[in-house]
C-alpha cells in the first residue's frame, strides 16, 4: 500500500493529491498531457526534491515534512517513456547495472526475467541499435532485477507505434499476472488502461478527479467527462465457450451469449470485452431484421443528460455493466427512464483484456 | 651547433601536467555545479570562471604578484608558515597557472555535464546507484570526450603559458623558466639557433599530442560531450 499526500507549486501550476495505491496489481494514472501525471510518479520516485508533504510506502516513510529518503534508497523501479538504456553498456550491462546492485534483496533472476521479456538474442548487443520496442523490453526487465517493492510507469508505449505496443502488451499483463510488483501505470491512452489496469485514478489540473476499480469507473455514466465521449465505454467479462465452424468465436457473459471474429484462445479461457459508449444502440423491443449479431437485454440503471444533444445510459447487463451514448432527441423518442428493460445492439465488440496473450477483434 | 639546455622543456611538462591534475579536481565540481544548479548565482560564478579568458595574462600575474608579496597578508602568512616565497617559485607558478587555465577545464566539461542531463542520472538512481556510485559508473564513461578535451586543453595551454609565468615567476633555471621563457630569451640574447630548437620542439609536441587525443577521440563510441 502506498500512500500519498503531496503538494507541488510549480508557476501556474499546482499538483495536490492525496490518495492511497493498491498493494498489488496495476493502478493507472489516467489524464491528458499536463494533467500531472508524470510529475505525481517522479514524486514518488523522490526525483523531485521541491514537493511538500508525505509519501509512505507500506511502513517505510519516504517522504515527510522535508525529510526525503534518497531515491536510490526507495527501492522503486522505474520505467521512463524514453528508456534511457545507458548508451555506453550492452543489453547485458544495462541488466547487470541493476543486478549487482540489488543483490541479495530477493529479486528475480536474470535468467527469468530475461526468458519473460525474450531477450536472450538481445543480450549482448548495444541499446543503440536496438528497435523502440525491444528498447522498453530491456527497460522493463531493468526495473524488474533492481527488485523492487513498487513499479512505476511512466506511459511505456506513448513512444511506439500500434504494431510495438501490441508486442510489449502481453508482456506487461503477463507481469500484473504473474509478478507480485504492485505496478503504478501512467497513461493517456484508455485502451492502455482498460486493457491493463485493475484500479484508476484520474487526474485533471492536478487534482485527483475520480479514483476506484477500473470496473466501476468505466461503467460510470458521468465517466464521458472524465475520458472524453469517444473514450467511454465498459468491460464485460465474457468465457470463451466455442470455436465455430464459420470462423466466429462464441463466447458467454452473464447476459447472455456474445459472438466475435476468431479470437485465438482455447475454449474457457477468460476475456474482459471492451464495449464503446458510441458502438451502443438501444432498442425498447427486442429487434429483427438487423445485421448486428450482438444484442443483450439490460435494464437502465442511470440516465444522464450533459450540455450538448448527446445522454449517457448505463444498462445493467446480467452481473455486468454497460454504457450507451445515444442521443437526447433518441431518449425522449423511446421515452428512456431508470428500470426500464431494453435491449442493447453492440456494434463493434473489442476484447481488452485476456487472460492469455493479446487479442484484438471487432464485430460488424 | 651546441645542445640546448632541455631543463625548460621539462620543467614546463612537469608544470602542465601537475596543473591539470589539480584542475581537473577542482574544475569537475565547479563544472557540475554549473551544468545542475538552478541558484541565481550561477551567472556571477560562470563570469569569474571565464575571466581568464578575456583578462591579459599580465593582469592576473600582477594581482597574484601582490596577493603573493610578503608584505600581504596571505604571502605573509605563507612565509610566517614555511619560511618560503609563493613569488618566483614552482609552487606560485602552479596556482597561477590552475587560474590562467580554469576555463579550459569548467567549459568543457560543464558542457558534457549539460550534454548528458539529469536522465542517465536519474536513470541510475532508479537503480539503486547511490550519487559516488552514478558518478563513477555514468557520468565519467559518457563524458569521457569531455574530460578528454578539457585535459588537452588545459595541458596545452599551460604548455603556452607566458605571461603570468614572465609576472611570477621571473627566470630561474629548474624552478620556473618554463619554455616560453626560455625562447624569449634566447630571441632576447639572439641565440636564434636555440630558439628555433625549443620552439620547433614544442610545436612537434603539441601537433603530436593533439593528434593522438584526436585519434582516440574519433573511437569513443558515445558523442557526449
Amino acid at each position: 500500500m502506498l500512500e500519498v499526500d503531496i503538494r507541488l507549486d510549480f508557476g501556474a501550476f499546482s499538483l495536490q493529491v492525496r490518495q492511497g495505491f493498491a498493494g498489488s496489481g496495476v493502478t493507472a494514472i489516467f489524464g491528458r498531457s499536463g494533467s500531472g501525471k508524470s510529475t505525481l510518479l517522479r514524486i514518488i520516485a523522490g526525483l523531485e526534491g521541491r514537493a511538500a508533504g508525505r509519501v509512505a510506502m507500506d511502513n517505510a516513510v519516504w517522504q515527510d515534512s522535508g525529510q526525503l529518503m534518497p531515491p536510490e534508497r526507495r527501492g522503486v523501479g522505474y520505467v521512463f517513456q524514453d528508456t534511457r538504456l545507458f548508451p555506453h553498456l550492452t543489453v547485458r550491462g544495462n541488466l547487470d547495472f541493476a543486478l549487482t546492485r540489488a543483490r541479495g534483496l530477493g529479486g528475480p533472476g536474470l535468467e527469468d526475467v530475461v526468458q519473460a521479456l525474450d531477450l536472450g538474442p538481445l543480450l549482448a548487443r548495444r541499446t543503440t541499435a536496438l528497435s523502440g520496442g525491444e528498447k522498453q523490453r530491456v527497460a522493463i526487465a531493468r526495473a524488474l532485477l533492481t527488485a523492487p517493492k513498487i513499479l512505476l510507469m511512466d506511459e511505456p508505449l506513448a513512444a511506439l507505434d500500434d504494431a510495438r505496443k501490441a508486442e510489449i502488451l502481453p508482456y506487461l499483463e503477463r507481469l500484473r499476472d504473474t509478478g507480485r510488483v504492485p505496478i503504478l501505470y501512467v497513461s493517456h491512452s484508455m485502451a492502455e488502461v482498460t486493457r491493463l489496469a485493475q484500479q484508476i485514478v484520474v487526474l485533471s489540473a492536478g487534482r485527483v478527479l475520480r479514483a476506484g476499480p477500473a470496473a466501476d469507473l468505466l461503467a460510470d455514466p458521468d465517466s464521458v467527462t472524465l475520458f472524453g465521449v469517444r473514450e467511454a465505454g465498459a468491460i464485460l467479462t465474457a468465457r470463451v465457450a466455442g470455436q465455430e465452424a464459420d470462423g466466429l468465436t462464441r463466447l458467454d457473459t452473464s447476459a447472455g451469449p456474445l459472438l466475435l471474429p476468431r479470437v485465438d484462445v482455447p475454449v474457457g479461457t477468460a476475456l474482459r470485452i471492451r464495449i464503446h459508449a458510441q458502438d451502443v444502440i438501444l432498442s425498447r423491443n427486442r429487434p429483427e431484421g438487423l445485421s448486428a449479431l450482438n444484442i443483450l437485454p439490460a435494464t437502465i440503471t442511470a440516465l444522464r443528460f450533459g450540455d450538448g444533444p448527446g445522454a449517457m445510459v448505463q444498462l445493467r447487463a446480467g452481473n455486468d455493466l454497460l454504457l450507451a451514448r445515444i442521443t437526447r432527441r433518441s431518449a425522449a423518442a423511446l421515452e428512456l427512464a431508470e428500470g426500464i428493460p431494453v435491449f442493447a445492439i453492440l456494434k463493434s465488440v473489442a476484447v481488452a483484456q485476456a487472460d492469455v496473450g493479446a487479442a484484438t477483434a471487432e464485430n460488424g | 651547433m651546441t645542445v640546448p639546455d632541455l631543463g625548460p622543456l621539462w620543467l614546463t611538462l612537469h608544470l602542465a601536467g601537475i596543473v591539470t591534475a589539480v584542475l581537473l579536481v577542482i574544475g569537475t565540481p565547479i563544472a557540475w555545479w554549473l551544468a545542475f544548479t538552478r541558484s541565481r548565482l550561477k551567472p556571477v560564478v560562470e563570469a569569474l570562471t571565464a575571466l581568464p579568458l578575456v583578462l591579459p595574462p599580465t593582469v592576473l600575474g600582477f594581482y597574484l604578484l601582490i596577493l603573493f608579496s610578503p608584505r600581504s597578508a596571505v604571502g605573509g602568512a605563507w612565509l610566517d608558515l614555511t619560511g618560503t616565497t609563493l613569488t618566483f617559485s614552482f609552487l606560485g607558478l602552479v596556482i597561477g597557472s590552475v587560474i590562467y587555465s580554469l576555463p579550459f577545464t569548467v567549459q568543457p566539461l560543464q558542457a558534457a555535464f549539460e550534454g548528458l542531463g539529469r536522465g542517465p542520472l536519474e536513470s541510475a538512481a532508479m537503480l539503486r546507484a547511490g550519487p559516488f556510485d552514478r558518478f563513477r559508473s555514468v557520468v565519467l564513461p559518457l563524458s569521457a570526450r569531455g574530460f578528454l578535451t578539457a585535459s588537452v586543453l588545459t595541458f596545452a595551454h599551460t604548455l603556452g603559458e607566458f605571461g603570468v609565468v614572465l609576472m611570477l615567476g621571473g627566470n630561474i633555471p629548474g624552478r620556473t623558466k618554463v619554455i616560453s621563457i626560455a625562447i624569449y630569451e634566447h630571441v632576447e640574447t639572439i641565440n636564434y639557433a636555440d630558439a628555433h630548437i625549443l620552439s620547433a620542439g614544442l610545436l612537434v609536441f603539441s601537433f603530436l599530442v593533439l593528434l593522438l587525443v584526436y585519434s582516440v577521440n574519433r573511437r569513443f563510441p558515445v558523442a557526449v560531450g
